[in-house]
């Protein structure tokens, strides 16, 4: 089979930096491909030279094999669409953004207002076709970014970290409407994130960009299953312990990650295993919290990192974790290098990678 | 004896009494100088946005060396006093200038010519600052959503729309309300080239305060009701 997307050593350079270094990479169809990676590695790049937005500066690009060169750019433009980051959006109503990619495609009248209704279903914006858009929530005006791309019912739909500094609620909005296309309507989905707990809820294909070069691809479970050193280095993947892993009566397990440290966890997983804990889950206290949190361990704070509003701390309690809290309980706590501090966790917030 | 400041109020009330009047009756000749300064500046206003509108666009699109610096010039170019522009565009149009076979000295059409170049510099300055002004990220989108290099500049233009339509209305605005344009190359010839702005200096000058108040609150009424017109047509967006 043919695959929709075949890359072939693109590269793009600024100057003398390589933005992209030699990308390879086939996605076929249907596929939904996420692309991780941290802020700079490229993704952006990436994905705006697979919109035929950009032309590479080497390397070949290939659309059902046929290779896009100048001439055809534009054809194919029309066959692909993406959502940015910061979403933009024309300063008109919500109906004439979502209108504006049919009506370069010459759809009817009556076809552009139903295909709009299905859409906004979709997004969950119903109702919204005469608001202006400048006047949408972040959140919103997202979806409205989203709306505007699906509508096209493109071959493929570029998104670009399209939930980064989004609510909860939004998040879950669009990756469900996302979702729904890849499967109903099979549209090839190429997704960048730096957020790996998103890819990990999207089955699928992944690769991992960093600076410019591809350095992992495989599927999200196996990347996840054996995470590289590279892979914990660029989700910054801090509190990475491995462990032996018993299964509790009540359904917990609870894991011996050495130096006398167990760690209770609500999954269910038996011998070896690799567990993680956000550095926001933990809570950082003066004296041990009486609280439902299964995990409570001293410690000592042996390096600290101002993060601007936020304060990024490393404390021994036998292995070293990162916790994160704001600056302003720093300074109300009173914490410096050296400090006795406890830190607390919930069984729920221990996830096995 | 009443002192002659109290005198010379009087008569300005007096005037603008009689002023009001004229307006109210809605004098032939009131209305014709009016509706000539209208179709003379409006003229000229279109016939400058046919030049600033692809020049503007093209300087607040494009990158290229000195853009900065032509854009400088512009700025700098707003503030040119009228006469000297007049004598300028005079030299050009008197019987040894370059455009003297022309004849179109002392006719609306040297005025039209005379005042689309005056305005061109602030049309030109503030098309080109609203083009920038638009998020640089549209051209991209627009291209995501499937635009043509120049469907996508279209875009942009259309998210210009209120900067260049202020553009417009402040080129409109100054040519209507200048003066020395006018005399130099129109030389206010009754029932031809007299607009609002050469009558109300030519009737002051005789003393006709009545007529020359009457004009200037006409031309008053014009400049704020088109500003008064625009904010509301951006208001509504």
């Amino acid at each position: 089979m043919t695959p929709l997307l075949n890359i072939k050593n693109v590269t793009m350079q600024y100057g003398t930096t390589a933005a992209l270094d030699h990308v390879n990479l086939k996605i076929e169809k249907g596929e939904f491909f996420t692309i991780l990676g941290p802020n700079g590695a490229g993704k952006t790049t990436l994905l705006k030279t697979l919109a035929c937005i950009d032309k590479p500066t080497k390397g070949e690009l290939y659309i059902d094999d046929v290779k896009i060169v100048d001439r055809n750019r534009s054809h194919f433009r029309k066959k692909i669409t993406m959502v940015f980051q910061r979403n933009v959006l024309f300063s008109t109503s919500v109906y004439n953004n979502i209108a504006y990619g049919l009506k370069l495609r010459k759809c009817s009248k009556k076809e552009i207002s139903e295909r709009i209704k299905n859409i906004l279903r979709l997004v969950k914006l119903e109702g919204y076709e005469k608001r202006p858009a400048s006047r949408l929530s972040g959140g919103e005006k997202q979806r409205v970014s989203l709306a505007r791309a699906l509508v096209l019912d493109t071959k493929l739909l570029l998104l670009d970290e399209p939930t980064a500094n989004l609510d909860p609620e939004n998040v879950s909005i669009i990756e469900e409407a996302v979702t729904h296309v890849n499967q109903e309507s099979n549209t090839t989905v190429v997704m960048s994130t730096h957020n790996m707990f998103q890819a990990k809820r999207i089955t699928g294909k992944a690769a991992l960009l960093l600076r410019g070069k591809i350095t992992e691809v495989g599927t999200i479970t196996d990347i996840f299953q054996s995470p590289s050193e590279r892979l914990a280095a660029f989700a910054r993947l801090e509190n990475v312990f491995s462990g032996t892993s018993e299964i509790l009566e009540e359904g917990t397990s609870v894991v011996d990650i050495g130096n006398g440290l167990w760690v209770e966890a609500s999954i269910m997983k038996l011998g070896k295993t690799q567990i993680l804990v956000r550095p926001e889950d933990i809570i950082l206290s003066r004296k041990p919290l009486s609280s439902s949190a299964r995990n409570v361990f001293k410690g000592r704070i042996v390096g600290i990192t101002d993060l601007g509003p936020i304060v990024k701390l490393r404390v021994d309690a036998g292995k070293e974790f990162a916790a994160q809290i704001t600056k302003r309980s720093f300074k109300e706590m009173g914490l410096n290098v050296d400090s006795d501090v406890f830190l607390t966790f919930k069984a729920s917030s221990v996830h096995a990678v | 004896m009443r002192p002659i400041g109290e005198n010379m109020f009087g008569e300005i009330l007096e005037g603008l009494r009689k002023a009001i009047e004229l307006i109210i009756s809605v004098d032939p000749t009131v209305v014709q100088i009016t509706l000539r300064s209208i179709y003379i500046s409006g003229t000229a206003t279109l016939l400058s946005v046919l030049w600033s509108l692809p020049f503007g666009i093209t300087i607040g699109l494009r990158r290229f060396p000195g853009k900065n610096f032509v854009k400088s010039i512009f700025n700098a170019l707003i503030g040119v006093p009228t006469v000297a522009l007049g004598l300028v565009v005079y030299l050009i149009l008197s019987k040894q200038g370059l455009l003297g076979s022309l004849h179109l000295l002392y006719s609306p059409l040297a005025i039209m010519f005379g005042q689309a170049l005056l305005i061109t510099p602030i049309m030109v300055s503030f098309i080109a600052s609203a083009v920038e002004a638009v998020d640089p990220q549209i051209i991209d989108l627009a291209k995501t959503l499937g635009a043509s290099e120049l469907e996508a500049s279209v875009a942009v233009l259309n998210e210009s729309k209120d900067g260049v339509l202020l553009a417009i209305i402040s080129g409109f605005n100054r040519a209507i309300a200048e003066l020395g344009i006018a005399l130099m190359l129109g030389g206010s010839i009754v029932g031809w080239t007299r607009v609002l702005t050469t009558t109300i200096a030519l009737e002051t000058g005789r003393g006709n305060l009545t007529i020359a108040i009457a004009l200037s609150i006409i031309l008053l009424l014009i400049v704020s009701a088109v500003s008064t017109l625009t904010n509301l047509i951006r208001r509504r967006r």
